[in-house]
């Protein structure tokens, strides 16, 4: 157990604050958002970020990567939490990085993670297709056609869905919608002939997609790891980008409760800075333990992905249901004392809060990883 | 490393050799646990058997020097010690305020003499201690206590009363704050010992909600004690009582954590909601109350994670850090929730009071949840520990 960092891994947490403070300060997703940047993050700071080492981070040194572990990943998305960091970590990194790691053949690995520690690659999951978060629930079919496979089907919420060089898609091979057994993925080039790719603009300005796919053609090289059983792939690749997203959204609420501190001891009402006032000391300091507790879930989660250790889907529900319900509460109660200029665009609480809604509902909310927690403790 | 396995080896066959079997037992009740004093009574001849034994080698108070009866271990001779009774379930020999509160606070801030002549007797619990802390007019606002203390040439005189006094009727000495100077508040503050049994004295028990009474009010009518019994410098007992509070804090955070008195014989939530409430499928019938046990459970595992994380942070020298600040109000807070979710889990047999209509388990569960609710009452209110976490962590004016 590594709840405490080592020297190397505050070096690249300091590294790392350096960089989202100075390249991708909140400024830069302003930007993106008030000019309606096309892409949705800025291609010139990912390679960067991928000189850094961070696109590779969770890639071995054999194709090109930096192999920090989930650990330092973690590091580096809490500090992109902190700034609202728009960048393809999520979808490229967490998900699809680590789907071919887990599950792609030799010349896939070759092939996909150079390119991605490179910064040359963005990819993205093409899985849900219901407003709410579930892995099995999959429609898409993927029909055996000679030595191909056609897809149709159609996927929601695919994070950088619109901007992505290469998709994975989740789709059945076999057994009804629900089933766990009979889903395969898929490597397929958003050009292919049958892909409908619509951008949805989200409250968070950041990047996500809706993806039809009608008899779209993919080669049966184009699986990845086995027929039907993707579902074990998928739940390990879920957990790590719910612990990764749960690492972000630690930055995210503590730079609203720090952003939040900062203002109380500044504004004046009733001749006294409002910071001294009881009712408000109160509430800070409940959030101050609930802050403190997601720290030790989230360090403790990064720390059993890094170990490899068996209870890593239970601790990943933990974290993401715990950073969620934090995430929302402290959000509002920032917002809360901020006044009327929490309301304003001007200030930054709003898009603290509009982040928080969308990494909430990413990968399960509180809901579904509580009933998660439960199912796997057998209640 | 070798020493240490050499040491673990050795204390390994000790234990095996001198703790009593059926001290290898979990407790059925608080009454067995072993507070030691003058009028001790032990029902079971083993529990005093093992007393002695450990007492001994000084291992009721492992790493408090041997000169004053300790067992003079080191930290990671301590954690080995404490491993090796767990692995035989060992039950702590000597349950005393003298070894928590008072013990740390006299090897800092006594004289040799001092030291020399309490700190073995609680060791070997001789002496059962109490603690003279809050009055009936001075609870939260500790400092304000105003139990006068006169000096008297070649003696203390002490007029007034304290309440709360945990288990004063069955004491022995009490370490008590009062007042040495009425013109200042912290700084007229001292800190003072003496023996129960002095004429005076009175104690008086206090029923409490959960039908017990394991606190009292103590009464002082021209208390006279020696000049001798002074801990530190006159008008300076505040600094040695902060400290007290400090030990006592942690204690009572640990509750958090779910330990004796926490339900456990009813098998944890879960399994009680399964049995009080049905399951299907074997998940617990309500969903409502599936999401409560889950939202709880998680509550505890990211308390215990934080606990844990501050004792590495002050392993790896980074110092006790601004999350133990938390674990007063944490914990209790949270085991007052796990009770009542309790509680809920079980229905009307969780509304007993006594008697053959309910298990032993079930009793004990409703009067712990009774006597849970002091949890954030005592040792400083919840509201006290926020406004230190306000104040001091997060640096907010008053």
């Amino acid at each position: 157990m590594a709840l405490v960092l080592t020297e190397e891994q505050q070096l690249l947490r300091d590294t790392a604050t350096q960089f989202f403070q100075e390249r991708l300060p909140i400024a830069n997703l302003r930007k993106l958002r008030d000019t309606k940047d096309a892409t949705g993050f800025d291609r010139a700071i990912w390679k960067e970020m991928s000189d850094l080492g961070f696109a590779g981070i969770m890639i071995s040194e054999k194709y090109g990567g930096t192999d920090f572990g989930p650990v330092g990943l973690g590091l580096v998305l809490e500090q992109a939490g902190r700034t609202l960091a728009a960048s393809p970590l999520v979808s490229t990194v967490l998900l699809c990085g680590s789907a071919v790691q887990l599950a792609g053949n030799a010349t896939q690995r070759q092939d996909i993670l150079s390119a991605i520690a490179a910064g040359d690659r963005i990819m993205a999951l093409a899985l849900e297709e219901g407003p709410h978060h579930n892995p099995t629930h999959i429609a898409t079919r993927a029909e055996a056609d000679g030595n191909a496979f056609k897809i149709t089907g159609k996927k929601t919420f695919v994070l950088d869905g619109h901007v992505a060089d290469q998709l994975i898609v989740a789709a059945r091979t076999s057994g009804n919608e629900n089933d766990r057994a009979g889903i395969t993925l898929f490597l397929v080039d958003p050009k292919s002939e049958g892909v409908k790719i619509t951008r949805t603009l989200m409250v968070d300005s950041r990047n996500a997609a809706d993806i039809s796919f009608d008899n779209v053609s993919v080669p049966a090289t184009a699986v990845l790891g086995s027929v039907d059983g993707g579902i074990d792939v998928l739940e390990q690749v879920l957990d790590i980008a719910r612990i990764g997203i749960s690492a972000e959204m630690l930055g995210l609420v503590q730079e609203v409760f720090d952003t939040t501190l900062a203002y109380l001891k500044e504004r004046k009402q009733f001749g006294k800075v409002i910071g001294s006032f009881q009712a408000l000391q109160h509430r800070m300091a409940t959030q101050f333990a609930e802050i403190e507790l997601c720290r030790s879930v989230v360090l403790d989660a990064l720390s059993a992905l890094e170990a490899r250790r068996n209870d890593v889907p239970l601790i990943a529900s933990l974290a993401k249901a715990r950073l969620s319900d934090t995430a929302t509460v402290m959000t509002n109660e920032g917002l809360q004392m901020h006044g009327g200029m929490g309301m304003t665009d001007q200030f930054d609480v709003g898009l603290f809060m509009k982040r928080a809604r969308v990494a909430t509902a990413s990968f399960g909310d509180g809901n579904f990883h509580r009933d998660r927690y439960a199912s796997l403790e057998g209640y | 490393m070798e020493a240490l396995e050499k040491f673990r080896q050795e204390t390994r066959a000790w234990l095996e050799e001198n703790c009593p079997p059926s001290m290898r037992t979990p407790m059925t009740s608080e009454d067995e646990t072993v507070w030691g004093g003058r009028n001790a009574k032990y029902a079971n001849p083993e529990a005093k058997l093992w007393l002695d034994r450990m007492a001994e080698r000084g291992w009721t108070a492992p790493t408090w020097p041997a000169a004053y009866g300790g067992g003079g271990l080191t930290k990671e001779e301590n954690q080995v010690l404490q491993q090796e009774m767990r692995r035989i379930k060992a039950r702590p020999p000597l349950s005393s305020f003298g070894i928590w509160m008072l013990g740390p606070a006299l090897l800092e801030f006594a004289n040799e003499e001092q030291k020399k002549e309490h700190l073995p007797k609680i060791v070997r619990g001789e002496i059962r201690w109490c603690q003279g802390y809050s009055e009936p007019g001075a609870g939260s606002d500790l400092a304000g206590l105003q139990t006068k203390c006169e000096d008297k040439g070649d003696h203390y005189l002490v007029n007034g009363q304290k309440i709360w006094t945990s288990y004063a009727d069955k004491a022995d000495w009490i370490f008590c704050l009062v007042r040495t100077d009425p013109t200042k508040k912290h700084d007229g503050i001292s800190f003072l010992l003496f023996d129960m049994a002095t004429p005076g004295v009175e104690a008086r028990p206090i029923s409490m909600i959960s039908g017990a009474s394991p606190f009292c009010e103590t009464f002082f009518t021209d208390v006279k004690v020696p000049k001798g019994n002074l801990v530190g410098e006159l008008n300076k007992g505040w600094t040695i009582a902060k400290r007290l509070l400090q030990h006592e804090r942690e204690m009572i955070s640990g509750m958090g954590l779910g330990g004796a008195g926490s339900g456990a014989g009813l098998g944890g939530l879960e399994q009680a909601a399964k049995d009080y409430y049905g399951e299907q499928n074997g998940r617990v019938a309500s969903p409502s109350l599936r999401d409560h046990i889950t939202r709880q459970k998680m509550d505890g595992k990211a308390f215990a994670l934080t606990m844990q994380r501050s004792a590495e942070e002050a392993k790896a020298g980074q110092g006790p850090g601004a999350a133990s600040s938390i674990f007063k109000y944490y914990g209790t807070e949270l085991n007052k929730r796990r009770f009542e979710l309790l509680l809920e889990i079980m229905g009307t047999k969780g509304l007993g009071w006594e008697g053959e209509g309910f298990t032993g388990d079930e009793i004990t569960v409703i009067r712990s949840w009774l006597r849970s609710k002091g949890n954030s009452i005592e040792g400083g209110t919840s509201e006290v520990q926020l406004n230190v976490v306000s104040k001091r962590v997060l640096g907010l004016p008053d």
